[in-house]
């Protein structure tokens, strides 16, 4: 309790700057701060280069890319079979990538959604502070595992141990969209409860209070009137999970596969968008190549997706904090 | 139900009363179901904990020092995380001594000294924006421009630049976080005695708001330090037998040789790559630790 710099006696150390500035003016014009002030803005605007930075990687390069391949012949191509050796040849077609996307998205979804909002509702309505207490540090060491750490759990637990025992050894690839999922789905649980139960929370006690008045019981306050309450912010909730489960690399690319096809079969090996990038990465794709442009297309493809989806959920979130303050 | 309600009970009454039983039940279901919902999350990380340390504990404690100590190797019995564990040490430093004082800055600007105009309010939802982008697109980033456009190649420099740039969200929300936690009669008191703003800053809301920061600094470097994706994008080396001398030198990281092995074929490696996840978990607990012990003793209630 001995260490309290901050609190330290404010008077002390200011009197000789009242000192030696007498005006108002003179203070305001110190060159040395205006250099740390313009300094701070640097730090400020760098946040902005680097976005720029990330948009002009992605568009050069893939404008690189689209000048091999057609944009058309990139987004409705159902066959992606990169062409080997020096980049020459191969199929880009982006289909079988954004379903890979897609299923592990709705795959996550299915998994995360109901326990994140299971979640939510529980922390918000029922648990006690010392549940609480115990609940949320352990769904933040959740959200704290290394991706590469949960793949190798689906991997290793998930499709041995937990999916062939339940469907069939011969029904369950050992790379499966499934086991993917689920672990994607963990992944998301973290997020979906912890901004659902932020909008739970929000909504005023006052509308609980007047429903148990009428006689509701806390499953009629949570759902008919905290659930609909908070519903933007769930909706929110799960177009950020989402998003996440696009972006997510290691555990797709390690417990999903690699194998860019067209199917809607879980038990199947699958590619998504990040995975073919991990995978064109740790293949040595000389720079220059259409191969190698084309993970930039990769890169744009994902970046439009997530962003777009980050900005909605924004929005939402923004609209029902408004709502209730 | 029939034969229970040929009573003298009225009609109605005797409905409320079976609703009523229904009604409990399903409020009870109802938490039922909440609780088994939650509790399926601590189910599947301690499932998730409990099976890395079944597969790797014994290749852990089986010979410590060597694991620790060895570079990789073809023989999964020889394979250590030297390389990894080192390399994962100097990319933190390095990462933490680029993105700590940036993100400190832009956000003792932005709650500070920042006007209210449309330039703020862009660099505001741009930096929330940020936050969300894949860290595989951030790996692209340290690609295109770290590592081929300036030259840096698979550097030390050119993995803590992007980790850094990955990072730089997270310090700056938190940063802000921290410093607006600051009341505002204590700026008050500073201008009351004649401080400057920079140096109302400088002396007061800087070193109340440092415990803030900090945990949240030491967070994102836990987060940053669990990434394998950016590091494989910029290609970062797994066969290594060197460590970096230099910020120009190649460097590996513990995430990468847990990759690495997890793809491989051998039971030998898997059981390595458990190992190896032991030692990162077990890296992370202790950061996480520090903050949390940051937090508790040094935060300051206002």
């Amino acid at each position: 309790m001995s260490s309290r710099p901050p609190s330290s006696s404010p008077a002390g150390d200011r009197a000789p700057a009242g000192d030696r500035s007498t005006s108002l003016a003179r203070r305001s014009s110190r060159t040395g701060e205006r250099v740390i002030i313009r300094g701070l803005f640097v730090c400020a605007v760098l946040s902005v280069a680097v976005t720029v930075g990330i948009v002009a990687v992605l568009l050069v390069d893939a404008f690189e890319f689209f000048r091999e391949v057609s944009p058309l012949d990139f987004l409705t191509g159902t066959v992606w079979a990169p062409g080997a050796g020096a980049g020459e040849g191969g199929q880009y077609g982006v289909l079988p990538l954004l379903n890979g996307t897609l299923m592990i998205a709705v795959g996550s979804v299915v998994v995360g959604l109901p326990l994140g909002v299971l979640t939510a509702i529980f922390l918000s309505e029922y648990a006690s502070d010392r549940v609480r207490g115990l609940l949320k540090p352990t769904l933040e060491v959740l959200a704290g595992i290394p991706t590469v750490v949960v793949g190798y759990f689906a991997l290793q637990f998930i499709t041995p141990d937990l999916l062939r025992p339940i469907f069939g050894e011969e029904n369950v690839f050992i790379f499966n969209a499934a086991a993917g999922s689920i672990a994607v789905g963990l992944m998301i649980v973290p997020i979906i409860a912890s901004i659902s139960e932020d909008a739970m929370r929000a909504v005023p006690s006052s509308l609980r209070e007047a429903a148990y008045g009428l006689g509701s019981t806390k499953r009629q306050v949570s759902l008919r009137v905290v659930v609909p309450a908070a519903l933007s912010g769930i909706i929110a909730s799960v177009i950020l999970g989402v998003s996440r489960a696009v972006g997510e690399t290691m555990a797709v690319t390690i417990a999903a596969g690699n194998t860019p096809t067209l199917t809607w079969n879980f038990f199947e090996s699958i590619q998504t968008l990040t995975a073919s990038i991990a995978q064109t990465v740790q293949g040595e794709a000389a720079t220059g190549t259409v191969r190698y442009n084309a993970l930039f297309a990769l890169g744009l493809t994902l970046f439009v997706i997530t962003l777009v989806m980050n900005i909605v959920s924004g929005r939402i979130v923004r609209r029902y904090r408004q709502v209730y303050s | 139900m029939s034969v229970t309600t040929g009573t003298l009970a009225p009609r109605a009454l005797r409905r409320g009363a079976t609703r009523s039983g229904v009604k409990i039940l399903i409020d009870v279901a109802f938490a039922g179901l909440l609780f088994v919902g939650t509790i399926t999350a601590v189910i599947a990380l301690a499932t998730l904990i409990w099976t890395i340390l079944d597969a790797g504990w014994a290749r852990l404690v089986g010979d410590p020092v060597g694991f620790l100590t060895n570079y990789v190797s073809r023989l999964p019995a020889n394979a250590g995380i030297k390389a990894g564990l080192v390399g994962s040490a100097y990319l933190m430093v390095v990462t933490a001594v680029i993105c700590f004082p940036v993100g400190v800055g832009a956000a003792v600007y932005l709650e500070e000294f920042a006007p209210r105009n449309r330039l703020t309010n862009f660099v505001e939802s741009n930096i929330s924006n940020l936050a969300g982008v894949p860290s595989v697109v951030y790996g692209l980033l340290g690609l295109g421009i770290f590592a081929r456009f300036l030259r840096m190649g698979p550097s030390l420099l050119a993995g803590a630049l992007t980790l850094a740039v990955m990072s730089l969200p997270v310090i700056i929300v938190a940063g802000r976080e921290a410093i607006r936690a600051v009341p505002d009669s204590i700026r008050e008191g500073a201008y009351a005695l004649g401080a400057t703003k920079w140096q109302l800053t400088r002396t007061q809301v800087l070193p109340a708001a440092l415990p803030g920061t900090m945990t949240g600094t030491i967070l994102a470097l836990s987060r940053a330090i669990g990434e394998t994706a950016p590091l494989l994008v910029i290609g970062l080396p797994v066969v290594i037998f060197t460590l970096p001398d230099d910020l120009r030198d190649p460097v590996s990281a513990l995430p990468l040789l847990i990759f690495n092995w997890t793809s491989r074929p051998q039971p030998a490696f898997a059981e390595a790559a458990a190992a190896a996840s032991i030692v990162l978990l077990a890296l992370l607990l202790a950061m996480n630790a520090v903050a949390i012990f940051i937090r508790n003793r040094y935060t300051i209630r206002w």
